[in-house]
């Protein structure tokens, strides 16, 4: 595919680049980056123009439920591909408990087929830890690997079992890949369903107590460091996961993590009416646990920001709240979330969004340089909008944000050299 | 009358408006005592009690009360409806309100049950227990038995002891005895006190207090309300034993010597003699339990009226 993107605010913080320019793409690959405004441009291809708007490499979202295969009245490849364009993902890491779940090369095969058939972003399929996600014996791992995924998790089944975890970690070193784990000991969170604390005991709801992901952290962590292996804590949420992050990372262990939106834009209060859009595991965490989390994010202890994007038909989310299942949509209001609520720098924004989430699943990069993949996101910082949920091209309808007034929004959606997904005001 | 469409706890009460419950419960006790029961003031109303969880003292109440106004009262327990066919809350919400019903009474395991089917329904809910969460028209009857017998609601000392984690019962009465200036001590185990209860009352926190030893809740004190312990909520170790259980938080007579001479025991029912009461105290001449449940009627009665007369 062939495109020029005209006159655009060029920032990659991996490449050390902040200027205006364009960019000239041939045949899905960016072919030159021109300095200056009177650079020639082939006057035969279309053209992009980003006057006046962010041109950054294209944003990775490393945590997304498609639920395909098994629930596809929730979402497909499709739909979930289209909504993270929509939100400026040129790129989604699948999590993989489908039905059945990516425990198997067929399974990576076959959503990695979907996806190239049907989706406009780029999937990375995450394989399963162990098999079923049932906690007992490893999945095929290596297998899993030659068929394309990038990472293992038996995410939304934390694996409970210390030592099988320690052999996960050890045996995904022969690919170097992350093994990311769902933080959460079943035991302490036995039946709750929102975060424990005075919300939860006025509300009479069985609470999920910090300690729940606290403790499984802290212990990964310890594993991480005797086996030397690349660990990813999913979806962390509290302020002692956050320190305790932040001391593996000042011995340098090869350990990361990412926050999602609602764990920086909402508090447990959130579900004081009993919204069931409010429900999710990890659950909204305290005001201070909130604090933690936007200044991790700021001082680098939190390497990216992913959506943990889980859509529900809404027969379940109309549900008692003790019944509804955990989950929420957020591939089209990560992006604007993170600009409205958070004040970062673009290049800061930029790392959390795409340049870590890259290293992280150790993807071959993409980013504005010669010769990579024309994969783009394209952002207007500027732009106020206002989330309407019944205009998601989710299949789902799960977002607590229906209505939620934002400053800044992905404008562009470039893959390949191809503009899937603008909205040009 | 009150201004509001549903009855969902206590927590969003104003002091007028509990006042104004209990002073006509005062008018509908006579009720009960006359010898044809009944006065016409909701006929041609439509009441249904939904009940999700296993409830005699409640479900009555209410049937009674209803049927004293002259109301149309309909009983529908979860075994008996398509409830057990997997049809959803919200549709049988839907559907008792197609019916035109006045009124629903819910009783529910979920807390928030109520809220739900509030926004869905054009008929009154009244929340007759959900969950852990609130349990208001007990508060109410507890309240109206403490105003009875000791003259006022406040500046009083009143200790609920018990099985708090899992008890809608002690919320709604934290909620309602707080706002009247009351001093609320609570007290069990710290396994079956749930975290960051000294903090749920939104305005009058300083007259809560949290307690593990049952003798400082005790002393003094003019009203002493056990709690059931709700072994059917319980799937993990919260004590070792009814006997260890017993030992610490059962209400014998020895320890109810330490409260003032006319103290009022009270229980939400049923009771588990032996686990939280000792029998001789239930059936003892502090016990105000029975009082308890005929009051029941009367402020239910005082609810329905308020929320559908007029």
């Amino acid at each position: 595919m062939d495109l020029v993107v005209r006159n655009g605010r060029l920032v990659d913080p991996a490449r050390k680049i902040d200027t205006v320019a364009n960019i000239v793409i041939r045949g899905g690959k960016i072919q030159s980056i021109g300095v200056g405004a009177g650079s020639a441009l082939p006057s035969n291809i279309p053209v992009f123009d980003a006057t006046g708007l962010i041109v950054a490499p294209g944003f990775f979202d490393i945590h997304v439920h498609l639920r395909e295969p098994g629930t596809e009245e929730a979402e497909t490849i499709a739909t979930g591909g289209s909504a993270a364009v929509a939100g400026g993902f040129t790129a989604v890491a699948a999590m993989p408990n489908t039905k059945p779940p990516n425990d198997n090369p067929s399974i990576t095969y076959y959503i990695i087929s979907e996806a190239r058939r049907s989706s406009p972003a780029r999937v990375f399929p995450i394989g399963a830890i162990t098999k079923e996600q049932k906690g007992e014996t490893l999945a095929e791992i290596g297998e899993m690997f030659e068929a394309g995924i990038v990472g293992i998790s038996d995410d939304g089944k934390p694996v409970m079992d210390a030592q099988l975890f320690r052999r996960a970690l050890e045996y995904a070193r022969m690919f170097d890949m992350p093994v990311i784990q769902h933080c959460e000991d079943l035991h302490l969170s036995k039946d709750g369903v929102m975060h424990e604390g005075i919300y939860s005991t006025r509300l009479g709801l069985k609470g999920i107590p910090g300690a729940a992901e606290e403790t499984m952290v802290s212990r990964d962590l310890i594993l991480a460091e005797i086996t030397g292996s690349k660990y990813h804590v999913a979806h962390l949420s509290t302020r002692r996961s956050l320190e305790n992050l932040r001391k593996a990372k000042s011995r340098d262990l090869r350990v990361t993590a990412e926050v999602t939106p609602h764990h920086f834009a909402l508090t447990d209060s959130a579900v004081a009416d009993y919204d069931t859009n409010a429900k999710m595991n990890p659950p909204l965490r305290s005001a201070d646990d909130v604090a933690a989390i936007v200044e991790g994010i700021s001082d680098g202890t939190i390497d990216a920001i992913a959506s943990d994007h889980a859509p529900h038909h809404i027969n379940l989310k109309m549900l008692e709240f003790d019944r509804a299942p955990f989950g929420i949509t957020g591939m089209e209001t990560a992006v604007g979330l993170a600009l409205t609520k958070l004040q970062l720098s673009i290049t800061r924004l930029i790392e959390l969004f795409s340049i870590n989430p890259q290293k992280i699943m150790k993807v071959a990069p993409w980013g504005l340089f010669e010769g990579s993949d024309a994969d783009l996101t394209v952002l207007d910082l500027n732009r106020t909008w206002t989330f309407d949920v019944n205009q998601s091209r989710s299949r789902s309808r799960n977002s607590p944000f229906h209505g939620w007034p934002m400053k800044g929004k992905a404008v562009g959606t470039i893959v390949g050299g191809k503009l899937v997904f603008q909205d040009r005001a | 009358m009150l201004k509001r469409k549903d009855l969902l706890g206590t927590q969003d009460l104003s002091r007028d408006e509990i006042l104004e419950i209990l002073d006509t419960a005062e008018s509908f006790q006579e009720v009960s005592t006359r010898p044809i029961k009944k006065v016409p003031t909701l006929r041609g109303k439509t009441i249904i009690n939904l009940f999700f969880e296993a409830s005699t003292r409640t479900r009555t109440s209410f049937e009674i009360a209803g049927k004293r106004l002259s109301a149309d009262v309909v009983n529908i327990s979860a075994s008996t409806s398509s409830l057990s066919k997997g049809e959803t809350l919200i549709d049988t919400a839907r559907t008792l309100d197609a019916m035109a019903a006045d009124c629903v009474v819910i009783r529910h395991s979920a807390a928030g049950a109520p809220h739900t089917l509030s926004r869905l329904t054009k008929a009154s809910i009244i929340n007759g227990g959900d969950g852990a969460h609130e349990h208001p028209t007990q508060a109410l009857l507890d309240a109206y038995i403490i105003r009875q017998r000791k003259g006022r609601l406040n500046d009083l000392k009143i200790a609920v002891i018990g099985d708090i984690a899992h008890s809608r019962v002690a919320r709604s009465n934290v909620h309602l005895l707080t706002k009247f200036g009351t001093q609320v001590w609570l007290c069990s185990a710290p396994t079956l006190m749930p975290p960051g209860i000294e903090k749920i009352v939104c305005d009058h926190g300083e007259f809560l207090h949290v307690t593990h030893a049952m003798d400082e809740a005790v002393a003094q004190a003019d009203v002493i309300m056990m709690l059931r312990v709700q072994f059917e909520r319980m799937n993990e170790s919260f004590f070792p034993s009814i006997r260890e259980y017993f030992r610490y938080y059962g209400l014998t007579r020895e320890r109810a010597e330490y409260a003032k001479s006319d103290v009022i025991i009270m229980h939400p029912g049923p009771i588990n003699r032996g686990v939280e009461i000792a029998t001789d105290v239930a059936d003892g001449p502090y016990s105000v339990i029975l009082d308890q449940v005929s009051a029941g009627v009367a402020v239910r009665m005082a609810v329905l009226f308020l929320l559908l007369g007029g």
